[in-house]
């Protein structure tokens, strides 16, 4: 299995080492052609006005939503600010991945960032992780098929949609792998096990 | 809930690289700078290129002047204060912005000591020449280095010597026995359990940025080449003759550092860049990056 990591701007080697915590192969990609090897995707965190302005420049646009139809992606901060369908900034055009609106910096400017638990209901058990959040962003507004994985302050910052996952904090900063599994493992095995009928 | 833990300083340095910092005197420079894709803008009265021009006493920038510039944009805002000044520093805290760069830029409130940067909420960059100076630096606590460079000299040959010289004494630790690295701890002037660390990462335990100098796009090619994580663009952009154009373009060299055809292109058409000055022909007394101790 090959995971892309989109290295336009951010927190890119974070998101390498917890791949390799889990023995996935990685590449750094910043070419809409590097996409066609990949069997997922991360968009880190970062400047969401930065992502954009370099994906925009850089054609990645159209190639990240078609990726989005048939491959998982796992957005983190920025990333799921970027997975969304709108978000309050001019200089932010969501790819509209998932049904989710968002406000950037919602919980304020670095010096209230923070570290707490949370607990985490993944692939139909809880777990209590530490939870990271820079700068982070809020889900506003969240569609029908939006599963929520984990809430802060009864807010969800954790969601799922289909083969996509998207979180307001940074489980790479403290090296949690289980969204990573969920997100490009367990998807995985989910596909597998379904019966194929052309065997 | 903890608030003021070191990791959470280090993790805004994470979101940082890859990112372009631009100092910016106005809100339309940081409006500029936004829209061209920085990552962040650092908000100063003078860019080093005018204080180096105008001389005087440096000191951190007037509040009202930071805040129209946070009300402006949406991307992390940092400032600078005096080297030691603590005080400058707790009124940044006080005015929420993001970093709070220590700067040789300035004119130094403390000829011995530096701010105890472990106290505050707010990370801090510092500028360093050596690894000796940048592990004092995170020994007190920042959560990022940058090289010092020559700040408003558009010159780049300084910020290369700084990064050549940390990276050849990182390499230079990896390869010592333990009893050597505390022989070599006092010779660099930095703290044991640090160098034990940096030894044994290969690397330094914060991101480390480029400033100081950076004019052009292969300036940004170039320092990400040598190993530096983003760059600083101090009077680069704003003194340059057309600062929009320049800025987009050395925002996409951060990220297609290695991309030569690429980089090709985006150094097209940018108009002049900053006038640069020799270093040979700056007196050493007025050279900021002898600031810092």
């Amino acid at each position: 299995m090959n995971i892309g990591i989109l290295s336009l701007q951010g927190d890119v080697e974070k998101h390498g080492s917890v791949l390799r915590s889990l023995g996935i192969d990685f590449f750094f990609v910043r070419y809409a052609d590097e996409l066609i090897e990949l069997d997922g995707l991360i968009i880190p965190g970062g400047e969401s006005t930065t992502l954009t302005h370099l994906m925009k420049k850089n054609k990645l646009f159209q190639s990240i939503q078609l990726f989005a139809k048939n491959k998982p992606i796992l957005g983190t901060c920025a990333g799921m600010i970027m997975m969304s369908k709108k978000s309050n900034h001019r200089l932010v055009t969501p790819l509209g991945i998932m049904d989710i609106e968002v406000d950037r910096n919602a919980y304020g400017r670095q010096v209230f960032s923070f570290v707490d638990d949370l607990p985490v209901r993944i692939n139909g058990h809880t777990e209590k992780i530490k939870a990271t959040f820079i700068r982070a962003p809020k889900i506003t507004q969240w569609g029908k098929d939006v599963e929520i994985l984990a809430e802060y302050n009864k807010e969800p910052c954790a969601i799922k949609q289909g083969m996509h996952i998207a979180l307001s904090f940074h489980p790479e900063l403290n090296g949690i792998n289980i969204f990573h599994k969920e997100a490009f493992i367990n998807h995985k095995a989910e596909r597998k096990s379904k019966p194929s009928y052309a065997a | 809930m903890s608030k003021s833990n070191f990791e959470l300083k280090v993790g805004l340095a994470e979101m940082l690289k890859g990112g372009v910092i631009m100092d910016v005197m106005n809100p339309e420079q940081a409006r500029i700078a936004e829209d061209a894709g920085a990552v962040a803008v650092m908000a100063l009265e003078r860019i080093p290129a005018l204080i180096r021009k105008e001389g005087g006493i440096s000191r951190m920038s007037d509040p009202e002047m930071i805040r129209d510039i946070q009300k402006e944009v949406s991307i992390p805002v940092m400032a600078k204060i005096r080297i030691g000044h603590f005080a400058e520093a707790q009124i940044l805290e006080a005015l929420e912005v993001d970093f709070i760069d220590e700067s040789e830029v300035l004119t130094p409130a403390d000829e011995h000591n530096h701010v105890w940067k472990h106290d505050f909420k707010v990370p801090f960059v510092c500028g360093c020449r050596d690894l000796g100076e940048a592990l004092r630096r995170i020994g007190e606590g920042a959560a990022m280095i940058r090289t010092k460079g020559e700040a408003g000299s558009g010159n780049i040959v300084e910020a290369v010597r700084h990064m050549r010289k940390v990276t050849s004494q990182i390499k230079e630790l990896t390869i010592l026995s333990r009893e050597e690295l505390m022989a070599q701890a006092k010779i660099l002037g930095a703290p044991f359990t640090l160098v034990q660390q940096v030894a044994k990462l290969g690397k330094l335990p914060v991101p480390n940025f480029a400033a100081g100098g950076i004019a052009t796009p292969a300036d940004a090619s170039l320092m990400m080449q040598l190993g530096a994580e983003t760059v600083f663009v101090g009077s680069g952009i704003f003194m340059s003759e057309d600062p929009s154009s320049r800025a987009n373009a050395i925002v996409e060299a951060v990220t297609f550092y290695n991309d030569a055809g690429k980089l090709a292109n985006i150094s097209h058409g940018l108009k002049k860049a900053m006038d640069g000055l020799d270093i040979a022909k700056i007196p050493k007394e007025e050279r900021l990056q002898e600031r810092g101790w």
